[in-house]
């Protein structure tokens, strides 16, 4: 089950996250009180040149040690503090969650660590493979992640998320079967400003995560979700592809259609399944991603998951249950079904 | 003779209340085991190899082979085998002969793997009311794409596409050479492999005009000998192998016995009459990997960089850092045979002995070639003891993108992996180039069989593939999450990296 929230106002108007708790709360049946998050976007403006780095700390002594030291042999922390919570009677406060804002060296960007979000990508990978007790769950400019398990409304109470004011909010009421109980494993997972929100199990898990690992990605936090990060990551920044070329490579059209396309157009849509044939997720979902400029829903490819879009003025919304939308805004126009595969794009207006 | 005779291997007797004394075991039985004498059929169940060809077509049931009707004192190390072994070449002093696959017990990993199906959480797809794919291209891939945009807005791609073989099933047939086998069962297997929309491997024999009508699916081979080649026939297949090694019989050539060298073999072999084709055990312009290369790109010249170039490797130990190696040159597919891939021909001890599985050799290779962040340059397809649809999905699970099948398309022509492929007298019509015997199959008749093989495997993919929620082939290949090891060792899962079941 799960359900999952995307919105944006393409002209940056940001809004804080009470009716995105609202909503979501409505979705509640779609969930089991195991896990849910947000993913806001706009949120850190006075730090916005910073990665905003949120972590998981099981204690304060052991892992945070680890942690500040490798952030400290790799750029400047300009600051750092636990991230504010409120005791709810629902949530179990089994993590400590921490936020560094940080800034990568640039002495020490060379070789496979070239930019400052190859090294960030490294110390995600090194922090949560090898630092036992440590998690970093979030790590955009300007943005964050909060998730926890329990219920939509205790875990946005526990973090008031209602003081956050973003541009672009993912919510995610989650029904888990892989990890239940693991804060990391609620949703929107994330790394550097690639966030998703995911409904559904992709049975090409196995296929994609050899994949992302051949490029140094390392697949960490037992459940699929991670990996839908992790290829945005490597199509969408590292091989420079558009956001439709991205949602064109994880869920391309089925050979049969190719085949009846004009000639350029299926020898470019071939191209993208000989290529990208590892990164194409199999299996049920309907996902939401947030990214740098803007957010992408799609479906695979046979719609083995409810996905609906409305539109007002310049806020685009995509829920799995057009009730969410409904309760976001009540004047919402334009609310549709996606078909299968077709990418809905909303962009900030430049 | 003071080593006297051994054993019978089997015995044959006829069941004289139901035999109608027809006659048709005495015409079909091409190793003689029957003979007429008066008004009683003989027999000689010496001669017997159980190609069960006299069964087959008995109309009456009436007969009845029996193995191991001798025993000998059981023992677990001197094994009968090994003591007739032994006895054979005191007597004959030679390497001792072998047709088919490895013959010893040991396990198959393949039998030692589960595939997985979708309850619940993910709905399994049903490929009767939704679309399923199996198209898989075989060639070099780029390893990312670029795209332009044109003037008019549009976005153009940038990348050029290397030429690729379209398959609309993963399943090949692999290089089994005109002259192993007979014109008429390269014709059958031609006539379905355009059928079902895949390829067909010519073997080192050359390619016989009365193919050339398939020529568009047929995988011409390039071998140590190079029997056959020239640049009419490079110019006809729709790809070129480079054969190195061979799973029955890695590190030696290939061996046709010269009883099999009729005019039609010696004609487009491009050999003498009755001369034995004995390929030299490695190419003698090949003595490491740059002179490949260089052949690769030789090959490639010729043809005009019009079509894909595989290599084709016997699974050896090392075969992973040779397949990367490989990988890098432009050659656009490896063909890994395993150690029970099959031949027509092969000393026993290296048919045996000599090599690794196909199953930890796909893995092995795909992981390496993953770590090199190579995988994308080159396809894998796996051969050597793939022998159903089970081991055709584990295959590819493990990480490989098509296989190529042997002993399998010979089996649905009639053979009976009697193993005497080497004696020109396959009372089948297959491993024979005596024409009455070769008439047996009608090619016709026998394409349908090979086709139907093909397409029962196809179907049955297709439904272990929607079980399993996958509806594409990409999203299968190399998904060794959707396979568990039962009863593998902790050694074997870490290199077929797999969990265990229950995990």
């Amino acid at each position: 089950m799960c359900g999952i929230i995307g919105f944006i106002d393409r002209t940056k108007s940001r809004m804080d996250g009470s009716s995105i708790k609202a909503a979501l709360s409505l979705m509640n049946e779609r969930g089991s009180g195991d896990g849910a998050g947000y993913a806001a976007y706009g949120i850190y403006p006075e730090y916005a040149d910073y990665y905003a780095l949120h972590v998981f700390f099981d204690n304060l002594a052991e892992p945070k040690k680890k942690v500040d030291e490798l952030l400290q042999q790799w750029g400047e922390i300009v600051h750092q503090e636990e991230i504010p919570t409120i005791p709810q009677p629902g949530i179990r406060k089994v993590h400590i969650p921490w936020r560094y804002f940080f800034k990568p060296s640039e002495d020490l960007m060379v070789g496979r660590m070239a930019s400052e979000k190859d090294v960030i990508t490294y110390i995600v990978m090194q922090v949560n493979a090898n630092v036992n007790g440590a998690t970093i769950f979030s790590s955009g400019k300007n943005m964050g992640v909060f998730k926890a398990s329990g219920w939509p409304e205790d875990v946005a109470n526990f973090y008031g998320i209602e003081n956050y004011k973003g541009y672009i909010w993912l919510a995610h009421n989650r029904y888990p079967t892989n990890s239940p109980g693991w804060w990391g494993g609620a949703h929107p997972f994330n790394l550097l400003n690639w966030s998703v929100v995911h409904n559904g199990e992709i049975t090409s898990y196995g296929t994609n995560q050899r994949y992302v690992e051949g490029y140094g990605y390392k697949c960490t936090l037992f459940t699929d979700t991670e990996v839908v990060a992790y290829l945005f990551d490597l199509l969408g920044r590292q091989h420079e592809l558009s956001h439709e070329m991205v949602v064109r490579a994880l869920a391309p059209p089925f050979w049969d259609d190719i085949d009846r396309m004009p000639a350029k157009e299926s020898e470019l849509n071939k191209a993208i399944r000989l290529t990208y044939g590892s990164a194409l997720m199999n299996g049920p979902f309907a996902i939401v991603v947030g990214t740098e400029d803007g957010i992408v829903g799609f479906t695979d490819r046979i719609k083995l998951r409810p996905l609906v879009v409305g539109e007002n003025g310049s806020k685009l919304y995509i829920s799995s249950e057009e009730a969410a939308i409904r309760g976001l805004d009540p004047e919402v126009k334009n609310v549709y079904t996606p078909r299968a595969g077709e990418p809905i794009i909303g962009r900030f207006i430049e | 003779m003071t080593l006297g005779s051994v054993p019978p291997k089997f015995k044959v007797g006829i069941d004289r209340d139901q035999c109608m004394d027809c006659g048709r075991c005495i015409e079909n039985c091409s190793y003689e085991v029957y003979r007429r004498e008066g008004d009683k059929i003989l027999i000689e169940s010496r001669k017997c190899t159980a190609c069960l060809r006299c069964v087959a077509m008995c109309p009456r049931d009436a007969i009845t082979i029996t193995e191991k009707p001798v025993d000998y004192r059981s023992h677990p190390v001197w094994t009968r085998e090994i003591r007739e072994d032994i006895i054979n070449q005191a007597r004959s002093g030679k390497i001792i002969l072998s047709g088919m696959g490895n013959a010893r017990d040991l396990p198959i990993i393949y039998d030692r793997l589960l595939l997985d199906a979708c309850q619940v959480t993910n709905p399994s797809i049903d490929p009767l009311r939704e679309p399923m794919e199996l198209r898989t291209y075989i060639g070099k891939k780029p390893s990312k794409l670029k795209f332009r945009k044109t003037e008019s807005g549009d976005v153009e791609l940038e990348t050029k596409l290397a030429p690729n073989l379209k398959l609309d099933t993963p399943i090949m047939i692999g290089h089994m050479s005109f002259g192993a086998i007979s014109l008429n069962s390269h014709l059958s297997m031609a006539k379905a492999v355009k059928e079902t929309g895949t390829y067909m491997g010519t073997g080192e024999g050359g390619l016989h005009k009365a193919l050339y009508p398939y020529q568009d699916r047929l995988i011409v081979q390039v071998a140590s000998g190079r029997f056959g080649v020239n640049i009419d026939y490079l110019e006809r297949g729709a790809a070129i192998e480079i054969k190195i090694g061979q799973g029955a019989k890695p590190g030696i050539g290939g061996h046709l016995p010269g009883e099999k060298v009729n005019e039609e073999v010696s004609k487009t072999r491009m050999i003498p009459l009755g001369s034995d084709a004995i390929s030299p055990a490695p190419h003698h312009d090949i003595y490491s990997i740059e002179d490949l290369v260089q052949l690769i790109r030789s090959l490639k010249e010729a043809t005009e960089w019009k079509k894909p170039v595989f290599v084709k490797i016997a699974a050896v130990h090392n075969v992973a850092p040779i397949a990367a190696g490989i990988a890098r040159s432009s050659a656009d597919a490896v063909v890994i045979d395993g150690f029970r891939g099959g031949t027509g021909a092969a000393p026993k001890v290296f048919r045996d002995h000599v090599g690794i599985p196909i199953e930890v050799a796909i893995a092995s290779v795909d992981q390496k070639l993953r770590e090199q962040g190579v995988r994308n340059e080159i396809s894998v397809i796996a051969s050597g003891g793939i022998r159903s649809s089970a081991d055709l999905a584990k295959s590819i699970a493990l990480g490989a993108d098509a296989v190529y099948i042997g002993t399998a398309a010979l089996v649905s022509l009639g053979c009976r992996v009697c193993g005497n492929c080497y004696r020109n007298l396959c009372p089948w019509g297959i491993a024979t180039q005596q024409p009455e015997l070769m008439n047996r199959i009608d090619p016709e008749m026998g394409a349908v069989q090979v086709a139907n093989l093909i397409k029962g495997w196809t179907l049955e993919l297709s439904e272990l593939m929607g079980a399993a929620g996958i509806n594409s082939i990409e999203s299968l290949r190399g998904n060794r999450d959707r396979l568990r090891g039962y009863m593998l060792d902790e050694g074997m899962l870490k290199i077929l990296d797999v969990l265990p079941a229950g995990a």
